[in-house]
């Protein structure tokens, strides 16, 4: 039966070109619009790790009080004073204290320019957290972490940029003028968008961080944070004549992470940042009540508004441009049905039912849906090509199409035409087999 | 005049009357607004710096080894010396941030009083010397440029409390509303500073658009920042020589001091590029809903094409017995083009509606200002244009019908 729909409607799109053409052009352009826009969409409000990202938490503590901090909300970093209070309670599964600091490669070839990569000092747990992929090596020990020690993680394109790709775990490299042990080299890791040193470094589509070394060690060597330092103007304040009052004042400057793989274990951290900040009131260093919050991975990326608005307004915008394009189809579909409601006179009084009917119309929507479909992949293809006129090239070069992209735009594309098609297939059921076998006379 | 039978007319199609209203309603509401994002951004992206950005360009210098602050500061008297010898290079200074970089200027909360508790106004800060306004290329409109020996030397913790400064006009007009801002005393984060001279337009570094409201309220401080991460060279050529400087000045910084790091993509930039780059995302956004817009407008007249072909094919027995009953084919296509009128006009009051919904929700949600109404007014024109010129053609078709239509049954 299919088939002959299929003739049927295959005969109607003929009889009636210019209509068919335009159907087609409307669904192919709506379509596309829509899934250029939500490839974009898709790759910067992406999860970087959807696996795990319900049990990552960053916490947050209020130590600008309620006149210095953001309309009521503490700050998006941490004091060192909190982070490492943090740190040593060893209140989570795994906790990380991260800032993002500026590091100069300084190859050995003395021909050669030293240059900088993106570099993170973080807590040794941070690897095993965010399940960073190794293909060297591995991570640093507890012991290093304490001391301080001299040791580095590189990712891969650093290390096919030094050593051509080759294991190079236990080799040395400069690091402005200071000697590191390579103890592991990553499989170029380049999680997007880079939100765990988003609140430092600020940039959740930029280059991927080749360097890591341990936290202790960038704060013995006075390491500077390269990122976001963010500082509360308390009258109180000592004034930050040097890397000392810096560190213990109240500036927030380090990011910080805790796995909490339950629910009740979320819960109790945030009691005990609650507990944390109701102690700093007491013995005085707080003089407002506990102000803390616990957002897990995705939350953040809210607050943090990673997702550009640029992306974001043009997804609203295709949208929009899909409803209309739906509402221009029906009222085309409407026309090219009721066109035929003699032909539909004829089959009625030969003895189809009005399920018939509903299918044969149903089926000539798919077709054109499929044409539509067809017609949208093109224009996305297309689409896609000149995202880079649009978006920056860092965020261009993260949507790509992919076998999932193609199926969704042919599946809307089908999926939109048929919702189309429902209200005119409906009117054209409704056709009077004897009124119109009259009316023509 | 004929507006009755018309409105009789549409009641037999209910359903596509209300589609195509809705779709027109929906097309203004959307085009409206775009054509507003549009405008806004161009006019962002549009706006001067202030300086003599043709001939600018920048080197971003790190230091390697995080250097004690004195010898910092020796390295940057050096190397500024380097730069203002070399041939076509007209003046350079340094600072940390430069306009159009988008980001990491210093933010200052300028108070008119030490114990100020109303909220201070907000600026940001370009450390500078008395190089700095030959070489940004901005004008002198009060006051004087700083002395040579005014320029400090300031580490990255040491207190912010210059005391002299120089403000632009922009900042002046806003401390001071009523009277010159020239020979006043402001409070900077750590003391008083007086400001001793007020440029024209120097427009701070962050282009962003959560910044508008500050973007041309900057403060320059007599100061160089000795900050052993790194440095902001600014430099100013001489006409033609940019091209070529931008290659030989980080070669000549290299040749005395190999130490530092300038990325060989994007360690140097001139403001041209720095405008391309800094404002990218507004322009791709003008360009998407300026292509959105147009699209869109191309189907609303599709749709109309569409549907008045089907009603002049559907009512070619009615307009041959109007024909034939002493119509002219002038009556035929009035009908059509008022029907068409009728149509866009509820679509367009619908749809005004919509847009200053839409335009609520966005201001809300993007901090996009309010709408004003010329631009609706201008999108329902469009729209009554283009459904007149959408429903020429089948309205011509009708017309065209043979009184004679009437009496054919088939």
């Amino acid at each position: 039966m299919i088939s002959y729909y299929l003739d049927l409607a295959w005969r109607s799109c003929r009889r009636s070109k210019a209509l068919t053409v335009l159907v087609i052009a409307l669904m192919g352009c709506g379509v596309a619009t829509c899934m250029v826009t939500y490839a974009v969409f898709r790759a910067t409000s992406a999860d970087p790790i959807p696996w795990k990202s319900s049990q990552l938490f960053v916490p947050q503590i209020d130590n600008f009080g309620p006149t210095n901090n953001n309309a009521g909300e503490p700050p998006d970093l941490l004091s060192y004073a909190d982070g490492i209070a943090l740190l040593h309670a060893h209140q989570a599964q795994r906790q990380t204290l991260l800032y993002a600091v500026k590091l100069a490669v300084v190859p050995g070839d003395r021909q050669r320019q030293p240059f900088s990569e993106p570099a993170d000092a973080v807590t040794g747990d941070f690897f095993a957290m965010f399940d960073a992929p190794f293909r060297h090596g591995g991570g640093w020990s507890a012991a290093d972490d304490d001391q301080g020690a001299a040791v580095v993680v590189i990712n891969g394109t650093l290390n096919q940029q030094l050593f051509g790709g080759a294991n190079s775990v236990g080799r040395e490299i400069s690091l402005d003028t200071h000697l590191y042990r390579i103890v592991g080299v990553l499989d170029d890791w380049q999680p997007r968008p880079r939100i765990f040193d988003h609140a430092s470094a600020w940039d959740a589509f930029g280059k991927p961080v080749q360097i890591f070394i341990p936290f202790r060690r960038a704060i013995d060597l006075h390491e500077a944070p390269a990122g976001n330092v963010i500082c509360g103007a308390r009258k109180d304040d000592p004034e930050v004549p040097d890397w000392g009052s810096f560190l213990h004042g109240e500036c927030t400057w380090i990011a910080a992470w805790a796995e909490l793989p339950t629910h009740a274990d979320a819960a109790r951290y945030l009691g005990y940042l609650h507990n944390f900040a109701a102690e700093q009131q007491r013995i005085g260093r707080f003089d407002w009540p506990p102000n803390v919050r616990l957002r897990s991975l995705r939350r953040w990326m809210e607050v943090e508004r990673v997702v550009p608005k640029a992306s974001a307004l043009s997804l609203i915008v295709a949208l929009s441009f899909l409803a209309i394009c739906l509402l221009n189809v029906v009222g085309l579909m409407l026309a090219r049905f009721m066109r035929r409601a003699p032909e539909i006179g004829v089959r009625r009084a030969l003895g189809a039912s009005r399920g018939a009917i509903c299918r044969q119309f149903l089926v000539e929507a798919a077709a054109i849906g499929l044409a539509g479909g067809a017609l949208g992949l093109l224009l996305t293809a297309v689409g896609m090509a000149a995202i880079g006129l649009v978006f920056e090239p860092q965020i261009a070069a993260l949507a790509h199409l992919d076998t999932s992209l193609v199926v969704s735009t042919v599946a809307l594309a089908v999926a939109t035409t048929l919702i189309a098609g429902l209200y005119p297939t409906w009117r054209a059921a409704q056709v009077q087999p004897a009124w119109q076998l009259k009316s023509n006379g | 005049m004929q507006i009755p039978p018309i409105l009789a007319a549409l009641r037999r199609h209910k359903m596509a009357t209300v589609l195509i209203v809705l779709q027109i309603a929906l097309t203004l509401a959307v085009v409206s607004n775009a054509l507003f994002i549009v405008r806004t951004r161009v006019v962002h992206l549009s706006r001067p710096t202030g300086t003599d950005e043709a001939h600018i360009f920048v080197i971003r210098n790190g230091w390697i080894g995080s250097p004690a602050v004195q010898q910092v500061d020796a390295r940057m008297r050096a190397d500024l010396d380097a730069l203002r010898r070399l041939s076509g290079v007209r003046d350079a200074f340094a600072s940390e941030a430069y306009p159009l970089e988008g980001g990491w200027g210093l933010l200052a909360r300028v108070k008119l009083q030490p114990e100020q508790r109303a909220r201070p106004a907000l600026a940001i800060v370009y450390f500078a010397d008395q190089h700095a306004l030959d070489t940004f290329g901005t004008r002198l409109v009060e006051g004087r440029n700083f002395r040579a020996d005014e320029i400090a030397s300031r580490g990255p913790y040491d207190k912010l409390a210059p005391a002299t400064i120089i403000v632009t006009r922009d900042l002046a007009n806003k401390l001071f509303p009523d009277d010159s801002a020239l020979g006043r005393t402001v409070y900077l984060s750590d003391g008083p500073s007086a400001i001793v001279g007020i440029v024209d337009i120097l427009q701070g570094p962050y282009a962003g658009s959560t910044t508008r409201t500050i973007d041309e309220d900057s403060i320059l401080v007599p100061a160089r920042l000795a900050d052993p991460a790194g440095t902001v060279y600014i430099v100013r050529s001489q006409p033609g020589q940019l091209d070529t400087l931008m290659h030989a000045a980080p070669a000549a910084l290299f040749a005395h001091d190999r130490l530092r790091t300038i990325n060989p993509n994007g360690g140097v930039i001139s403001l041209i590029q720095a405008r391309a780059q800094g404002y990218a995302t507004d322009r791709g956004v003008a360009i998407m809903m300026a292509a959105v817009c147009v699209l869109l407008l191309l189907a609303t007249a599709g749709g109309v094409v569409g549907l008045s072909s089907f009603w002049v094919s559907q009512r070619r027995r009615q307009i041959g017995v109007r024909r034939a009953l002493g119509a002219t084919r002038k009556d035929i296509l009035r009908h059509f083009q008022i029907e068409n009128l009728l149509i866009v006009s509820a679509g367009v009051v619908l749809g005004s509606g919509l847009g200053v919904l839409a335009n609520l929700a966005l201001m809300r949600r993007y901090e996009l200002p309010r709408l004003p109404p010329g631009l609706l007014l201008l999108g329902a024109v469009l729209l009554w244009l283009l459904g007149q010129l959408a429903v020429l053609g089948p309205a011509r078709r009708a017309a065209a019908v043979p009184p004679a239509e009437a009496t054919r049954s088939v």
